[in-house]
């Protein structure tokens, strides 16, 4: 099982004949996604990725019956594609344009309150249901059949847990990353919501990152409405206020909303047990868990019942402790292990030496 | 993109908002000439880009030359939080006897945005939304009507402002309220707008906050750009186009994708370093990508040591390990430790290389 995409999803790339949307129509294609159609204004009747062009996404909707779309549009022209998917209509659109303004995804955002699409994005990674179907740019080859939700702001940390989750044997139903802009379409409650309305996802993992109030309502919405447990992730504890950190959302206002600790006590308080480091997992919690437990996000992990497990076994411990926990051990060794993990991810080869006072690895040949 | 204060009046000023007479001056001598010309009392206000310019000494109210003199000696190359005050804004005093605000930015919990007025102007606004929330009135606005009369006048009233200026105050709302879509704001504030003793309404301050990623379809205010760099990497990392923060620490950290890059300090503070600066190469980082944020790192004094995290979406590891060999072949010696972690997309074959 899993959400809002799955291998009946007809799909239909707008810029498909952009280097970018071509790329990655042929990319979805290959994983096994029905890409049916791409809709280019001016390009209509010709064929790129295999698949028939049209004029307008309506005529591409029609024609191939789709009913949703990846937009791979510059941000000039992406609300107005994004506009063009609601107007079509199709069930869901996957914005993955970086760089939208702001205020045109505040018109977006008022017209979709009107509509019945559903949108992800803009600027993400898009939404991949393992061995069904992908929409957007995520790396396929790192997913795994499974059982666990997974939502995030970021692509890269998404990912990341990913491939812990994979190279530990846990699988997952549907990966969102909803984007890392001010204003998006689908927020972490929207995806939580669906997550615990699918019978299949038994734990779901949240990423999110310093910036805005989503996360803290959806520790709301988890305290009130989710029996699937949830184990979560924050990512820039240590970002000073007042920077963008990349992403366009990512920022601590001047006056203190939207930091690392405000989303984790919220978190926190709602049952959701959130990591110190995003790979860090506990390795007793597979073989005591029935139901797959969520291991990937930081010394947290929760079991198919919602209890929450630790390394230890059946607490999870708050960050502040987690941290002079861990900094107790300082041997180059403990380092490389707890920076990158007991897990090799494919290639990856270090080599620990140490400078100024902290610990680095070089490149092999670089010695 | 945040605009100077006298960018802003002009602006302001070309919408119609009434704003002090004023004029720019960056020597001693410009100043004196200026103030002669606008009379007294004056202000004379350092235009950098820093939150609290008044507390910090950038902003003096004068009247005589000597003080004028005396003020600009001491405002112009002066250092305002790390930031050389190179020119001053000489504008006439305004003899108020009410300070309000009025403002208009992007909610981003609601998605639309709104106007704000408060009678407690001219005090630093965030503490009055913290403290007494109330004193802050808010209009959520629909992005696809704009803002209606009506709710220009509802804001000013709920706020407390007196009849006789709610007119003037909502129509200098509205004014901004159609600057903010204009120009592709992401904040407009006035603070304060001044009630003058002869019953004028006038805009005393002016900050005003472009969204960067409309900066396409914007292009004079994107001329007003000025170098507002804090040093010489930032301005680098402009012009590489990375994003770039600068930090104090003295691990150099360079990653692909906001979140990941941001997890990355996360985990080298939790271990213990300090992390240098965030520096994102984006998505799809081609070899000279790479090779301009490690020289750039490299060349950042406070840095000992650099931590490299990639992992492979679109940015494929093969190129981003070109990268690494291609920068690390200008140096005999490799100057400082690289720790290079790869995963993903073609971080095989990124090792072989």
């Amino acid at each position: 099982m899993s959400i809002l995409v799955d291998d009946d999803t007809r799909v239909v790339v707008q810029g498909i004949t952009g280097g970018e949307g071509n790329f990655h129509a042929e990319q979805m294609i290959e994983y096994g996604t029905n890409v049916v159609a791409g809709a280019v204004p001016g390009k209509g009747g010709q064929t790129a990725a295999g698949v028939p062009v049209y004029d307008t996404v309506q005529k591409a909707a029609i024609e191939e019956d789709a009913d949703a779309s990846v937009i791979f549009v510059p941000p000039a022209f992406a609300g107005d594609a994004i506009f063009e998917a609601l107007d079509a209509p199709l069930d869901l659109a996957v914005a993955i344009t970086e760089g939208v303004p702001t205020q045109d995804m505040a018109k977006v955002n008022k017209r979709l309150s009107e509509v019945d699409t559903r949108l992800i994005g803009p600027n993400c990674p898009g939404i991949i249901t393992p061995g069904e179907a992908k929409l957007g740019i995520l790396p396929g080859n790192i997913f795994s059949e499974g059982k666990v939700g997974l939502v995030s702001r970021s692509g890269t940390l998404t990912y990341q847990v990913v491939d812990s989750l994979t190279q530990r044997g846990i699988g997952q139903s549907t990966a969102i990353g909803i984007g890392g802009d001010p204003i998006i379409g689908t927020s972490f409650v929207d995806a939580l919501a669906a997550f615990e309305d699918d019978p299949e996802t038994e734990a779901v993992v949240m990423c999110g990152e310093i910036g805005g109030e989503d996360e803290e309502q959806a520790a709301a919405y988890i305290a009130e409405h989710m029996e699937t447990p949830v184990a979560g992730f924050i990512a820039g504890r240590t970002a000073p206020p007042g920077k963008r950190m990349g992403h366009a959302g990512a920022i601590v206002s001047g006056s203190g909303t939207g930091t690392a600790e405000s989303k984790i006590d919220a978190l926190n308080d709602a049952g959701v047990p959130v990591g110190d480091t995003p790979r860090r997992s506990p390795t007793t919690s597979r073989a005591s868990c029935n139901a797959l437990a969520v291991v990937a996000v930081g010394g947290a992990a929760v079991d198919g019942g919602g209890r929450v497990l630790d390394g230890a076994g059946g607490r999870a411990t708050p960050f502040a402790d987690c941290r002079r926990e861990h900094r107790r051990d300082a041997s180059p060794e403990s380092l490389r292990q707890r920076l990158f993990g007991d897990v090799e991810p494919v290639g990856q080869r270090l080599e620990v030496g140490l400078a100024g006072h902290f610990e680095v690895a070089r490149l092999q040949r670089f010695l | 993109m945040k605009l100077h204060e006298y960018q802003a009046k002009e602006v302001f000023a070309e919408a119609g908002i009434p704003v002090p007479e004023s004029r720019l001056a960056s020597s001693v001598d410009e100043v004196v000439e200026a103030v002669g010309e606008i009379g007294y009392p004056a202000a004379i206000k350092a235009q950098v880009h820093v939150g609290g310019r008044g507390k910090a000494g950038g902003i003096e109210i004068v009247t005589s030359e000597d003080e004028a003199r005396e003020a600009a000696e001491s405002i112009l190359g002066m250092d305002l939080k790390g930031y050389t005050v190179e020119r001053v804004l000489v504008e006439a005093g305004v003899d108020f006897v009410d300070e309000l605000y009025v403002g208009v930015t992007m909610d981003r919990a609601a998605g639309e945005p709104v106007a704000m007025v408060s009678t407690e102007g001219g005090v630093d606004i965030e503490e009055v939304a913290e403290e007494t929330p109330e004193a802050i009135a808010r209009e959520h606005v629909d992005p696809a009507f704009g803002m209606h009369p009506y709710e220009s006048r509802k804001v000013v009233y709920e706020a407390g402002v007196e009849q006789q200026f709610a007119g003037e105050v909502a129509s200098i709302l509205r004014t901004l309220f159609q600057l903010y879509e204009d120009s592709d704001a992401s904040e407009i504030e006035v603070n304060p707008v001044m009630i003058t003793a002869d019953d004028d309404v006038i805009a005393a301050d002016a900050v005003m906050k472009i969204d960067e990623d409309a900066l396409f379809r914007q292009p004079e205010l994107a001329e007003m750009e000025e170098d507002s760099y804090e040093d010489d990497l930032e301005r680098k990392a402009g012009e590489y186009g990375f994003d770039y923060v600068r930090l104090s620490g003295n691990v150099g950290i360079i990653g692909n994708g906001a979140g990941l890059v941001m997890t990355t300090l996360d985990l080298v503070d939790y271990y213990g370093g300090e992390p240098a600066n965030f520096l994102d190469i984006g998505g799809g980082a081609k070899a000279e990508r790479v090779a301009n944020a490690l020289d750039m790192v490299f060349s950042d004094e406070n840095v000992d040591s650099v931590v490299f995290n990639i992992f492979g979406g679109i940015t494929r590891g093969d190129e981003v390990a070109k990268g690494i060999n291609e920068a690390l072949a200008q140096f005999d010696e490799i100057p400082k430790p690289v720790t290079v972690r790869l995963a993903g997309t073609n971080a095989e074959e990124g090792w072989r290389s």
